[in-house]
């Protein structure tokens, strides 16, 4: 996973409540089993003019020339509520945001996000009414959890410190596990005994 | 085998969905190499995960479980730890044996009095999701509790817990007692015999604590709920269904869904109606929505489906002959799935169609291109599908 430390970028507004995974890309666009190619399903519901079309509609924000290069994007409450897909992460991973700001998100779509190298900034609704009418770049930087325009407002932002070192350092959650291999042994060896039937494997016929 | 298989009846490994053949195909090959029980399309197991789950015993008080997918937190209906994840995260816990994740933040629902005839969880679920936001419920794992909970056989908890995830919560969750213990005993991979004696002594500890503190406590009337139904573009845009799109709603939904503000609910002509999902799929939705159905037929020009949530429900639905008086009210009856739950490039409604569903997600576009989706209870559906319009099921007497 590619590191996050700061970033510097447009901003695109799409400032709703409420934001669900399928708009974000819908089960149609979720054609193969693997993580890629599903950049162009993103958004596709409200970035194409007709379902399962490709002509652009001009009054998408990532439509107009203005955020063409966005790579990070302004939410609203909620964001990336609904179906636990990560194919909506990968999505956007794969369109090249690295950071979404909005004043909440749903949980596992939040940590959909951390595992994938998006980092999920929780600023309040005028922050992000602010950028999104400032227009200019904006520049995230995750060590010191502040969000900034070019000359002057900036805002910090809260996230956990074990999300904070999955994006710093690019970690694999699953390395990072398997250090606490003996404790998870140890762990399982007394339970077999405490609840034998939580573990399927030993009961099956 | 849930999300991606066809429900017509004669089906195989041929979906309608794009690239649905494969995955199930994929999917196959890689639980076979691995060593993993499939329940396969043909299998006669097959059915929705949290369906299936419970009906098999594989979900158990006190146990961690999870899928990716977020209506797991259905099977903490049993008082289990149950919640939906991300691919990646399956993946760690498939490699690990664990998870990583933040402790979250207690919260109790409780539900006092008696819900009134007619009214379901369906409608508990989404009375707390209107009042508190789809947000609502964010951080926390809830308990649901209260004297109404508590008289919900099984089925019923699993609605009330299916739409915690709705409410933003990681799980909801109800005490396990003496109906839990029953629903369980004999299941295929449930303890037996004197360990299933064990589990249960085990079991019998795991409710909180007389006096224990939640970071919030939320209390609800159950005896003035109503029957209800969406209006809008999230869970969260509910009403009784005596009530009206609110004159303050918001212009994006009141658009997309066709409405104005202050129009009343009921009336509102339907195109279609479907009856399934993990919400309410299993064997009593079903006798609850044919007992309105008996003798009567669904206004014409209305499509209408029934999609049990497993095999397991479809025959025992077709052993009380549920499925001839569904066939003769004029649903289809079809095999068990996620089907019009929603749309991934296959079968979904005619374009721009009003839909009364009772499934658990009516966002745009969630079943189907420019498809307005309003959630209900089977008892709603049913009903609305009769009248031809969205309809009070206490109007209409079994």
């Amino acid at each position: 996973m590619k590191p996050f430390t700061t970033l510097t970028a447009v901003a695109a507004p799409l400032i709703r409540d409420n934001i669900d995974t399928d708009a974000i890309i819908p089960s149609r666009e979720m054609k193969s089993t693997g993580k890629t190619g599903l950049a162009e399903g993103l958004f596709a519901p409200w970035r194409y003019l007709s379902p399962g079309g490709r002509d652009p509609d001009p009054q998408f924000v990532l439509n107009q020339p203005a955020y063409a290069q966005a790579e990070i994007l302004l939410g609203g409450r909620n964001f990336g509520c609904g179906s636990s897909r990560e194919h909506a992460v990968w999505a956007l991973a794969e369109y090249g945001i690295r950071a979404v700001i909005a004043p909440s998100f749903a949980p596992i779509f939040a940590g959909n996000c951390t595992r994938n190298g998006i980092v999920p900034v929780v600023l309040d609704d005028d922050a992000i009414a602010a950028i999104g009418e400032d227009g200019g770049l904006v520049t995230i930087d995750l060590a010191a959890q502040t969000v900034a325009l070019q000359d002057g407002p900036h805002w910090s932002f809260e996230i956990g410190a074990e999300a904070k070192a999955m994006l710093f350092e690019g970690l694999d959650p699953i390395d990072l596990t398997l250090k606490s291999r003996a404790d998870i042994a140890a762990f399982q060896t007394a339970d077999k005994v405490a609840r034998p039937w939580i573990y399927l494997g030993d009961l099956m016929p | 085998m849930d999300h991606i298989v066809d429900t017509r009846p004669g089906r195989g490994d041929q979906t309608l969905m794009p690239g649905g053949q494969a995955f199930i195909t994929e999917t196959r090959a890689a639980a076979r190499e691995a060593g993993i029980t499939l329940f396969d399309v043909t299998d006669p197991d097959q059915g929705i995960v949290h369906v299936v789950s419970p009906e098999m015993g594989i979900v158990l008080p006190g146990c961690t479980l999870i899928a990716p997918d977020s209506h797991t937190c259905t099977q903490g209906a049993f008082g289990a730890l149950a919640w939906g994840i991300g691919s990646s995260e399956a993946e760690h816990s498939m490699a690990t044996g664990t998870l990583r994740l933040t402790r979250p933040k207690t919260m109790r629902v409780t539900f006092t009095g008696t819900l009134a005839p007619g009214v379901t969880p369906k409608d508990m679920i989404l009375t707390l999701i209107a009042r508190h936001g789809a947000g609502g419920g964010k951080g926390y794992a809830v308990e649901f509790a209260g004297e109404a909970v508590r008289a919900l056989d099984m089925e019923g908890r699993m609605t009330l817990c299916n739409m915690a995830t709705e409410f933003s919560a990681m799980t909801g969750m109800i005490a396990p007692d003496a109906k839990t213990y029953d629903w369980l005993r004999g299941r295929r991979y449930a303890p037996r015999d004197a360990m299933f004696d064990r589990a249960v002594a085990d079991w019998q500890t795991l409710p909180s604590d007389e006096g224990a503190r939640f970071d919030i406590e939320i209390d609800i009337d159950a005896s003035a709920i109503e029957p209800m139904i969406s209006w809008g573009t999230s869970p969260e845009h509910s009403s009784g269904i005596s009530g009206s799109v609110p004159a303050d709603a918001p212009e994006r939904p009141v658009a997309y869904m066709g409405v104005e503000p202050g129009q009343k609910l009921i009336g509102l002509p339907i195109d279609a109606a479907f009856i399934g999902s993990c919400t309410n799929g299993r064997l009593s939705d079903l006798r609850r929505a044919a007992a309105l159905l008996k003798g009567r037929h669904v206004a014409s020009g209305i499509k209408a489906l029934v999609v049990p949530g497993s095999m397991a429900v479809r025959r025992a639905a077709e052993a009380e002959g549920l499925d001839r008086i569904f066939t003769a009210a004029g649903f289809e009856w079809r095999m068990s799935g996620c089907s019009m739950c929603f749309y991934a490039g296959g079968e979904s409604f005619p374009a721009g169609s009003r839909v009364i569903s009772s499934t658990n997600r009516n966002f745009e576009g969630r079943q189907g291109p420019n498809i307005r989706t309003h959630i209900a209870s089977p008892e709603t559906v049913a009903a609305s599908a009769i009248v031809g319009c969205i309809a009070d099921p206490r109007e209409i007497a079994a």
